[in-house]
């Protein structure tokens, strides 16, 4: 917002105002300038700091680094093959778990919910999302997990058996337990992000539907999801930037174990739980290169992640969002 | 369109909402369990030794985490010298200087900057603070934690300053007062309350961070005496504990998540239940 007046004419005033608009108002604005522009300063020196501390690593390995699955710090063997694809699984079993749960949840206490339970289901779900990760994995640790290996895992086991997803030993902490944390975690974000998506929807779009007869889930589907299904892509993929790089929660229960297996009941490991398991026991100086080469990687693919996200948000925001920015 | 059809639809419809609101109950499911969880295993381990005590060493029953408490204030109020600041003032420059095109960058990069994965910046300030120092510090911790409420703070800021008047600005012109003064005596005090608000938040999110403070404040047994020395955080020592074969240990990690939820969720409520009044209408 641009402020209305600008106040040129000054010569009326007393000098003790002159003065002040003279060297105040500047220094004031340059000031208040440098604190926004220091985003920028963040955004280049995180980039710039993990490059400078990866360069061992990128000069040795090359691109080959990406691509080796094999990941042994005793005789400097490293690959982040593992990691990515830990990453990746775990994301997209957290994505498939939470985006139909989100959506659902969005389109329920924006569209057809009573009046009543709107305010407090909107806050339970924003103190989901402010639960801090460590306790969140200190749950999963002691309870979430053994209730999985006893309960769900067999019962997966029992009915998609066949699948090679599901076979293979179990011992609770494995890719699948990670991948429920994650979406734990996310389904906050996705929902009240859709929330906002689905409120700014214009009421012109439901009244036009309510008028040719339609259901209160018919006006929901042919009307506002059908309006809203790129904000709502948006919200997804906010989601995905979240779940690749959480750290604390998926930690404590992925196992942490640098393999590729296509059985979801074994042990994973993520680029954001090797940094945090072995940054501080690293030695040499190849092994702590090689881990912020893994920092960069993962910076890379969530600044991606999050600006697709904030795109996809910002071209639908266009005129029906409330807020002008 | 018949009798047949359109009960059809009647039924289509209870049934997605019944669908729908399902999914909303098993979505805050969790949020429910970790509750009674963490009062059924950790109500009993507060109490007075865990807030004044320092941590046993192991095989030895009992302790607290005076000192991580401690740790946690400190380190917050570290990153508040860091994040309140230039977070607050960023914003202004949003709300009442910039240009549209230059806004719409920094608003793009503050937004990217807040999906930057925490751990991410614990390694940066590492690089970047320990490395210089040659040592973990509560500086360090602090620094991450400062750096990271940066774009919080100044995203909400722009948010509460944008809902100040403008006939307010064009009054303090119409007497005289010059620009500087007319936005830090007029506008930010209009909206002091909800830049209040922004931070508290802000300081709530960050007070349960661990992974940037792995590698910066690094986590301490015992009393911090000294900044440039390592610190010990809620967060970390709950981590620490949740991981360790020890059974009293869990205990206490237990005691400490249940303090830890407890602030953040006091802090949270309180934050929205205030503000209602205020900006509800708009947020409805």
């Amino acid at each position: 917002m641009q402020t209305v007046a600008t106040a040129q004419d000054t010569t009326a005033l007393p000098g003790r105002h002159l003065t002040q608009r003279r060297f105040g108002d500047p220094a004031f604005k340059w000031f208040t300038t440098l604190m926004a522009l220091s985003v920028f300063v963040l955004i280049v020196l995180i980039g710039y700091k993990l490059a400078q501390g990866s360069q061992l690593a990128m000069r040795k390995f090359g691109w080959h680094f990406l691509l080796s699955s094999e990941w042994d710090p005793v005789s400097e063997k490293f690959g982040a093959l593992p990691f990515i694809f830990g990453t990746l699984i775990s994301s997209l079993i957290a994505l498939f778990i939470a985006v139909p749960l989100s959506i659902a949840t969005a389109v329920f206490i924006t569209e057809l919910a009573p009046r009543w339970i709107r305010q407090p289901l909107t806050l339970f779900i924003e103190l989901l999302a402010a639960v801090p990760s460590v306790i969140l994995g200190l749950w999963g640790i002691f309870v979430m997990v053994p209730w999985l290996h006893e309960h769900l895992f067999r019962w997966l086991r029992g009915t998609f058996g066949y699948l090679p997803l599901f076979q293979g030993p179990d011992y609770g902490s494995c890719m699948l337990a990670g991948g429920i944390i994650l979406a734990i975690m996310i389904v906050p974000i996705i929902t009240s992000v859709s929330r906002e998506i689905l409120r700014s929807v214009p009421g012109l779009q439901r009244e036009a539907a309510y008028a040719l007869g339609a259901t209160r889930w018919e006006v929901t589907r042919l009307a506002v999801l059908s309006y809203a299904r790129k904000g709502m892509f948006g919200a997804v993929i906010l989601g995905l930037g979240r779940a690749l790089g959480e750290t604390m929660a998926i930690t404590m229960v992925i196992g942490n174990n640098p393999q590729i297996k296509t059985s979801l009941f074994a042990p994973a490991y993520t680029l954001a739980s090797v940094v945090a398991n072995e940054f501080n026991e690293t030695t040499g100086s190849m092994y702590p290169s090689t881990l912020f080469e893994i920092g960069l990687v993962l910076l890379g693919v969530t600044v991606a992640v999050n600006a697709l996200a904030q795109l996809l948000l910002k071209t639908f925001a266009g005129p029906g969002m409330k807020r002008q920015h | 369109m018949n009798a047949a059809n359109h009960s059809l639809r009647k039924f289509e419809n209870v049934l997605m909402q019944v669908i729908t609101c399902a999914c909303a109950l098993l979505v805050i499911t969790p949020l429910a369990l970790i509750f009674y969880h963490l009062l059924k295993s950790g109500l009993s381990s507060v109490n007075w030794d865990f807030f004044t005590k320092l941590p046993k060493p192991v095989g030895e029953t009992g302790g607290g985490m005076a000192n991580a408490i401690v740790g946690t204030l400190v380190l917050l109020c570290i990153a508040s010298l860091i994040g309140v600041p230039i977070g607050v003032f960023g914003g202004v420059y949003l709300s009442e200087y910039g240009s549209s095109k230059l806004n719409r960058w920094i608003r793009f990069a503050a937004d990217v900057l807040n999906g930057v994965p925490s751990i991410i910046w614990g390694m940066v300030v590492f690089a970047l603070v320990v490395v210089p120092m040659k040592g973990f510090s509560a500086w360090a911790g602090g620094i991450v934690l400062g750096m990271m409420m940066i774009p919080l703070v100044m995203r909400t800021a722009e948010e509460v300053l944008l809902l100040v008047p403008n006939g307010y600005r064009e009054a303090a012109f119409a007497l005289g007062i010059s620009q500087w003064r007319t936005i830090v005596q007029i506008v930010m005090r209009t909206a002091l309350k909800g830049i209040i608000t922004g931070v508290l938040l802000a300081l709530a999110r960050v007070a349960g961070e661990t992974a940037p403070l792995l590698f910066t404040a690094f986590g301490n047994q015992y009393w911090n005496r000294n900044l440039s020395d390592p610190i010990s955080a809620l967060p970390l020592q709950i981590f620490n504990y949740a991981i360790s074969p020890y059974e009293d240990w869990h205990r206490q990690a237990w005691a400490g998540a249940l303090v830890l939820l407890l602030l953040v969720t006091a802090i949270n409520v309180s934050v929205r239940v205030l503000t209602r009044d205020r900006f509800g209408q708009n947020n409805r």
